[in-house]
């Protein structure tokens, strides 16, 4: 492999596994505060136990996102000397910010985790808040040095270097705020529907009890509420796309010719080559009407760029595609679920509603991935969008591949141990008398 | 007064803060590998209750001093990365061993032999990281050949295999290993259990002395930078000698079995070792070309640094007076010592 299909895959491998534990590490907190400020307004002890299982699956996962996003914090510098050398002037604000965003989530969640005895219980509640809040922070910086890379600002190209930086104003780009609210979302979203499902699959395994009931009633709520409002962020991080990236927003629909009212494409897959896209279902004006909410506006296509500066436009159209089609079955799923219960109907009697709910539960995380995917593929062949190559940035240092193989393999046994952990821990029907002593 | 200085220091402020908190909980990792005899299971008990609550607090001061350096001196960093990968990924693999074992090891459901597995990954890595970071140190520190700029740099040359870059390894694991026990002899619950510990102490820092000789003459033909800034800078010197007589106090009062004296003494000690190496590294991020001053972001960029680090300073401050207070805090160190 040559080093920059390499460090690509380097780098997408330690963040599709990295992203998965962040994502964690901003949800969990929350529902597991949300399931002891329930227990301390009910005294029902099912919601106790729950918090404290809840919070055991924050420590596991937490630990492993902290030591994986040290990997990358290295690796920035390993990988891509040459990107952080111009740029890393520029976007140190929003990474030193999330270090003190870092530290408050992980010494207040060392305070929840082993003050439970320690502190008094409305610290403890507020431990556990404050850790929610600051891990949400934590994925919004970051997400910040992100859109930086989108939509790249706060300073003046002069010969190919970086002058007159504006740390601030780059933090703050046009992409900064819709990506950061659609990665906290998704981060809800994913988090929320895997732990409803997971309660739902104990749930039809073991039979109805308060345990796994109010489980998903505290996930569902999260996860539901984040799936629904992020139509609302997609939609605007899509016109922000097809301003300041408008050829990302071609590949990602797959439109390959400038079009006047142009048509949105659902499914189908694209033909660089013959330069159109197939198969798919067409809305007419669609696509015109989302990017900037007129019938017939203009839409560029990638006939705009040389073919030789398009992404993988089927990667990343089959990538949106996945993205979308999870949310808006997660969407469709929310609304019946919310009917349901509108209706005075425990959905939980449901075996058809709990059956869905578990098919449906891992797509949080692959919109998750996907959507990952969509952000970074189409962006390419860029690394600072328009200024830099990511072909530029790769390092030159020789034997790479021994790296990948290291880190591939430490990560593969580290997955397979979490996952066989908290199948353990969170998945473990409470006894009787957990139950009756908490 | 130069943003530059104002920033390096502020990342040597935390670099101190690394070794103080998160060496010595790499060093109750190593602790937890000679752990023997017919309190072994209560010695490893310690070292778990020690850095359970705390280790990823600490491991953030490490990330802090990278953030701040890739955003502050960012051809020194990517220069870093560059010239020393094979080293660097050993450090990370370090990292990433030690946390997740540790927690695997602590959420362990399955059999006990597995269990032991992971304890045995768990001190093996927090042995070699600190090692490793040592000879980083090392390796900035001495401008010779391991770091240098012309040679095709490869993930498997390992120039840094030489005597200073080791010995200031062996340095670091020694001292931290010290700090550990130190620290430990203070929150064990009894005689017995503190005496293990400061056998462990009055060894470690023994063998640490002996590594700051060694290191100190290898500097003189190896890192004749560094042995000439020792000699020069007043800061270095200043420092130097107060971690003789801070050592002088600490092994006085691990004899003493005064241990709550000997921790303060033995965690000055280190941090002014730290602290003098900086004064003879400066202005020198990486030896033999780059410095705070021809690697740093524009100036304005560093007085926003600062800036967000005074902020970050004024909510993480206190929530670290907080941590301590709950976890370490004289009462509860005491009332653990009855529960148990």
């Amino acid at each position: 492999m040559n080093n920059l299909l390499t460090a690509r895959s380097l780098m997408g491998l330690t963040l599709a596994f990295h992203i998965i534990f962040a994502a964690v590490g901003v949800s969990l907190p929350l529902m597991m505060t949300v399931a002891e400020w329930r227990w301390l307004k009910t005294n029902d002890p099912a919601y106790l136990l729950l918090a404290k299982r809840w919070a055991k699956g924050t420590a596991i996962l937490f630990a492993v996102g902290a030591v994986s996003g040290t990997v990358l914090s290295f690796e920035l510098g390993l990988l891509w000397p040459r990107f952080m050398e111009h740029a890393g002037a520029v976007i140190g604000m929003p990474f030193s910010l999330e270090g003190f965003a870092f530290f408050t989530e992980a010494i207040f969640l060392g305070i929840y985790l082993y003050g439970w005895d320690r502190v008094p219980g409305s610290m403890h509640l507020a431990s556990g808040a404050i850790v929610a809040i600051s891990g949400a922070s934590s994925a919004v910086f970051v997400t910040f040095a992100n859109a930086w890379m989108n939509t790249p600002t706060g300073f003046d190209l002069v010969q190919g270097r970086f002058v007159n930086i504006r740390p601030f104003a780059a933090m703050l780009s046009p992409a900064a705020a819709p990506e950061a609210l659609h990665m906290v979302l998704a981060a809800y979203t994913a988090a929320g529907f895997a732990a409803a499902g997971i309660h739902g699959w104990l749930l039809l395994r073991r039979g109805r009890n308060r345990f796994d009931e109010v489980a998903i009633a505290i996930a569902l709520s999260i996860g539901g509420v984040a799936v629904l409002a992020q139509s609302v962020s997609g939609d605007a991080l899509g016109r922000m796309v097809g301003t300041y990236q408008p050829m990302k927003l071609a590949s990602l629909e797959g439109q390959f010719h400038t079009e006047k009212g142009a048509p949105l494409r659902i499914g189908g897959l694209p033909y660089p080559d013959k330069r159109e896209t197939k198969y798919a279902l067409k809305i007419p004006h669609g696509l015109s009407l989302l990017a900037s909410h007129r019938m017939n506006s203009i839409v560029e296509g990638l006939d705009q760029e040389p073919q030789a500066d398009w992404p993988n436009v089927r990667m990343v159209h089959i990538s949106f595609q996945i993205m979308v089609g999870c949310g808006s079955l997660l969407s469709v799923f929310t609304l019946v679920a919310a009917w349901l219960a509108w209706k005075r109907r425990p959905l939980t009697i449901h075996k058809t509603f709990l059956k869905t709910l578990v098919l449906l539960s891992p797509l949080g995380f692959l919109a998750l991935e996907a959507g990952w995917m969509v952000t970074e593929l189409g962006r390419q062949p860029w690394v600072i969008y328009k200024i830099m190559r990511t072909s530029e940035a790769v390092t030159s240092t020789a034997q790479l591949d021994v790296t990948f193989f290291a880190l591939t393999g430490v990560y593969f046994v580290l997955g397979i141990t979490v996952i066989w952990l908290l199948s353990r821990h969170v998945i473990q029907s409470p006894k009787q008398q957990e139950l009756e002593a908490s | 007064m130069h943003a530059e200085i104002l920033l390096s220091f502020a990342m040597l402020s935390a670099l101190v803060l690394y070794s103080l908190l998160g060496g010595a909980d790499y060093g109750a990792g190593f602790l937890d590998l000679t752990c023997s005899g017919p309190r072994k299971e209560q010695q490893r008990a310690v070292i778990a209750r020690a850095i359970q609550p705390v280790w990823e607090t600490n491991h953030v001061w490490l990330i802090l001093v990278v953030v701040l350096m890739f955003s502050g001196f960012p051809a020194a960093f990517s220069a870093i990365g560059a010239r020393l990968p094979g080293l660097l990924l050993l450090v990370l693999l370090g990292i990433i061993l030690r946390g997740s074992a540790f927690v695997f090891r602590a959420y362990f459901a399955g059999d006990a032999q597995t269990q032991l597995y992971w304890g045995r990954v768990f001190s093996i890595s927090s042995s070699l990281t600190p090692f490793f970071l040592g000879i980083v140190i090392g390796a900035i520190s001495n401008g010779s050949e391991a770091v240098n700029a012309s040679r095709p740099a490869s993930w498997l040359r390992v120039a840094w295999l030489q005597f200073f870059p080791l010995s200031v390894g062996l340095l670091s694991l020694s001292l931290f290993a010290y700090l550990a026990a130190t620290y430990l002899a203070v929150e064990a619950s009894d005689r017995e259990l503190q005496d293990d510990f400061r056998w462990r102490a009055l060894i470690s820092g023994g063998v640490s002395v002996l590594a700051a000789i060694l290191t100190y003459l290898l500097a003189g033909s190896s890192a004749p930078g560094i042995r000439e800034g020792l000699a020069s800078s007043t800061l270095s010197g200043a420092a130097e000698l107060g971690a003789v007589f801070a050592a002088y106090f600490a092994f006085r009062n691990l004899i003493l079995r005064r241990y709550r004296q000997a921790r303060v003494a033995a965690a000055a000690q280190v941090g002014l070792i730290v602290i003098g190496w900086a004064g003879a590294q400066f202005p020198y991020l990486l030896r033999p070309d780059l410095t705070v001053f021809n690697s740093a972001a524009p100036a304005n960029v560093l007085w926003d640094l600062l800036m967000a680090c005074g902020a970050g300073g004024l909510v993480l401050f206190p929530s670290l007076y907080l941590l301590f207070r709950v976890f370490k805090g004289r009462r509860e160190t005491t009332s653990g010592m009855e529960s148990t």
